[in-house]
């Protein structure tokens, strides 16, 4: 099986789902002649022409406006925000239209779709290119929210989010996009090329929303973790030697639960991981959820390693960076809980 | 002022407020048949003028003048005279029923019934609009079933929507009519994506957007303005100008732009302004932009200049901001009246016609509405079901939605 970048998986997904379905459209900021910031739509235009693979106006709104008129046309747009930290401008897009065109007319009229954009810190990004807005989006009805941690996983998850009927916000830890990161910056990077999970199938092929991968078996504690954060989790287990069973969620809405409940069932502990900021994030509705579906179970509090409060900062990077050290702190205290 | 001295700041006011003596002597109303009528491919640089002007048919005496005159038979006309007194009979009896609590609010058209009823006759069949909560012109003259747009009022268990969405939110795939968002300008930018679409697949259809003058102020105007310029998408961008936003008067929004429509300009976008309660004119002006976007020659902008009669909705009182009889100071008068003396004067209607036809169409209204009303009214009868409540919001029911459903009983 061929290996591939994370940016490569993406890029392969849309020339796939392109070629699949002439429907499907992709465009955005930088996206069309010169294939993106990040080079994930390279060569898309060359190969499916500029009415199906072109370049926006700096307008979020627009984009994501005008992607939801083609959508109630029929077509299936996937469009990228450059950075998650810009997404901003197009939030009442987002939250009051895309999210709520099928309910609002009783299927007259639905929003099929993909809403890309390169999410994440641990890049020297400071305040406005390291953001992780999930939780501003699990909040809304209607939206679907993925966020995928390796190329193989990207590359199915996308192909299923452009096939998806559904309105899907779809995040990509740009810290990923060519090679796992654990948090230990003062270390080389590996390139996927050399990771298992760079293996990724030619053509196409999906990875269900809605549905978690257990990233390691483990009996002592459940690590609950998306994105970049799966990595240092990985760490962070093997520097504590804490069988920590690590579950990468890949869909945080719909969140499979089962899958969630059914671990921490088992370990009886529990931490929560994300980059974002700790307060109203992500992390309290997946505390929250154990709390109320494994309370009998649970043997020490559900704790929460996340990004402080504060904006995200630039020279303080490794201070705001929730790395394999403060987690492995948490996974201790858990365990002496 | 000299440099230096202290800084004001400009808030501009309308010219009257209660109390006051209704005075439109200042806007200027060019004759009737006195703007050119420019080819449809003409260059937008060569037709500046008409964003400044007004494009008007009827004159004063009620005759169709101009180059914009002729393009409608005697049949259309009094077909369109029905289609406004229908809207007008419809809000009357809408506007009543939400006072004797059938239903939660309600929006008139008073005034507007020529925009959207005129509009409508030039779309072809699958054509979409993008309206706001003030184009129902566009579902009567589209022949839209009258019992479901008061099956949506009355969130009753017919109603199209299940009682999801507030009164006058319609929703029609079929009839063109996208649906209806309580956030404002949003479906702008929409329409020219639907148009883009339309141009991406070779297709024949175009786009009709609709904004008031007050929301052209929101971010998505001007979105949507540059999409349309950049891609030239087969869209009418149409600005209906009422003069006001709820209590906020047209200035407000306008700013120092001469004219809605002068905001047209600055994209490439031609622009034109138009009698907005002249039936001829609007129909006209519209056929025209229909036919740039047929024709692949791109957007076009429209603006309207009418006057909203009534009170902004149900839960608003326009004594407390404007002039008691301001409307009967508007200098373009009722629509309803101007094209009822046209086609009088054109040997093709009469007095007695029109007291017939309204009863008629009275008539017909209110058989609608008993028949709306045996499905039920918002807090009597038959209503949609909770569990209509927790479906439509994905395709398909996910876990954490079917656990809250089981919850909820249902």
């Amino acid at each position: 099986m061929p290996r591939m970048t994370m940016i490569e998986a993406i890029r392969g997904a849309m020339d796939v789902s392109m070629d699949k379905d002439d429907d499907v459209v992709v465009f955005g900021e930088d996206v069309g002649y010169f294939g993106g910031v990040f080079r994930c739509t390279q060569g898309l235009q060359q190969k499916y022409g500029r009415t199906r693979c072109f370049d926006a106006p700096i307008s979020e709104l627009g984009i994501v406006g005008a992607a939801i008129g083609m959508a109630a046309y029929g077509l299936k747009p996937c469009v990228e925000v450059q950075f998650a930290d810009y997404v901003y401008p197009a939030y009442d897009q987002i939250v009051s239209e895309a999210a709520r065109l099928r309910y609002r007319s009783n299927g007259e009229f639905t929003c099929p779709i993909v809403i890309r954009m390169p999410t994440g810190g641990g890049i020297f990004g400071g305040q406005t290119h390291s953001q992780s807005p999930e939780a501003l989006f699990t909040h809304v009805s209607g939206l679907k929210v993925v966020v995928p941690s390796n190329p193989h996983d990207a590359k199915g998850l996308l192909i299923a989010s452009i096939e998806d009927p559904d309105p899907v916000i779809f995040l990509e830890p740009k810290r990923l996009y060519n090679g796992p990161f654990d948090g230990h910056h003062e270390r080389p990077v590996t390139p996927w090329s050399k990771h298992p999970l760079g293996e990724v199938p030619e053509g196409h092929f999906t990875v269900p929303l809605g549905k978690a991968s257990i990233l390691r078996e483990g009996s002592a504690v459940t690590i609950l973790a998306y994105g970049t954060m799966v990595y240092v989790a990985e760490a962070a287990a093997e520097e504590t030697g804490i069988d920590a069973e690590i579950i990468d969620l890949r869909t945080l809405l719909p969140l499979d639960l089962d899958t969630i409940v059914a671990s921490v069932k088992k370990t009886g502990r529990c931490v929560v991981v994300h980059e974002a900021t700790l307060t109203s994030g992500f992390g309290a509705e997946l505390a929250a959820l154990v709390q109320q579906h494994c309370f009998y179970h649970l043997e020490a509090p559900v704790a929460r390693v996340t990004g402080w409060d504060t904006p995200y900062p630039h020279a303080q990077e490794w201070d705001y960076f929730p790395g394999p050290a403060r987690l492995g702190l948490a996974l201790r205290e858990t365990m002496e809980a | 002022m000299t440099e230096g001295s202290p800084l004001s700041l400009h808030v501009p006011e309308p010219e009257v407020r209660p109390g006051g003596t209704p005075d439109f002597s200042n806007v200027p109303i060019p004759k009737a048949g006195s703007v050119p009528r420019p080819e449809v491919d003409a260059d937008p640089k060569s037709i500046r003028d008409l964003a400044y002007s007004i494009i008007r048919v009827l004159n004063r005496e009620g005759e169709a003048v101009g180059p914009w005159a002729g393009t409608l038979t005697d049949e259309e006309l009094a077909e369109g005279l029905r289609h406004m007194m229908t809207l007008r009979a419809f809000d009357t009896r809408m506007q009543m029923a939400q006072r004797q609590g059938k239903t939660s609010f309600y929006m008139q058209h008073m005034g507007e019934e020529a925009v959207s009823c005129a509009f409508r006759k030039a779309l072809n069949q699958g054509d979409m609009n993008f309206p706001t909560y003030r184009q129902a012109g566009l579902l009567i003259a589209g022949g839209y079933p009258m019992v479901d747009m008061m099956n949506q009022i009355y969130s009753n268990e017919r109603d199209p929507l299940k009682g999801r969405q507030l009164p006058v939110m319609y929703a029609s795939k079929e009839h063109g009519f996208f649906s209806i968002s309580g956030n404002l300008t949003t479906q702008y930018i929409q329409a020219v994506g639907w148009a883009m679409a339309s141009a991406i697949k070779n297709d024949t259809k175009i786009a009709a957007a609709w904004v008031g003058d007050g929301a052209t102020a929101e971010s998505d105007f001007h979105a949507a303005l540059v999409f349309a310029s950049t891609y030239k998408a087969p869209v009418v961008l149409n600005i209906v100008n009422n003069q006001w936003a709820i209590s906020t008067f047209q200035g407000i929004a306008r700013g120092g732009s001469g004219t809605f429509a002068a905001r047209g300009l600055g994209f490439g976008i031609p622009a034109l302004r138009v009698d907005g309660n002249d039936y001829l004119a609007v129909h006209a002006v519209a056929k025209w932009a229909t036919e740039r976007a047929r024709r692949n020659l791109g957007p076009t902008l429209v603006e309207y200049v009418t006057y909203r009669v009534g009170a902004h909705s149900t839960s608003d009182d326009p004594s407390a901001y404007r002039p008691k009889t301001e409307s009967d100071a508007w200098p373009l008068g009722d629509p309803v009246i101007r094209l009822k003396n046209h086609l009088i004067l054109r040997g093709v209607w009469s007095d007695e016609r029109h007291k017939q036809a309204e009863a008629e169409i009275l008539d017909t209204v209110i058989t609608a509405q008993k028949e709306a009303e045996s499905h039920g009214t918002l807090h009597a009868g038959g209503k949609p079901s909770t569990r209509d409540m927790f479906e439509g919001v994905y395709a398909e029911m996910p876990p954490h939605l079917r656990r809250q459903r089981q919850q909820a009983g249902v």
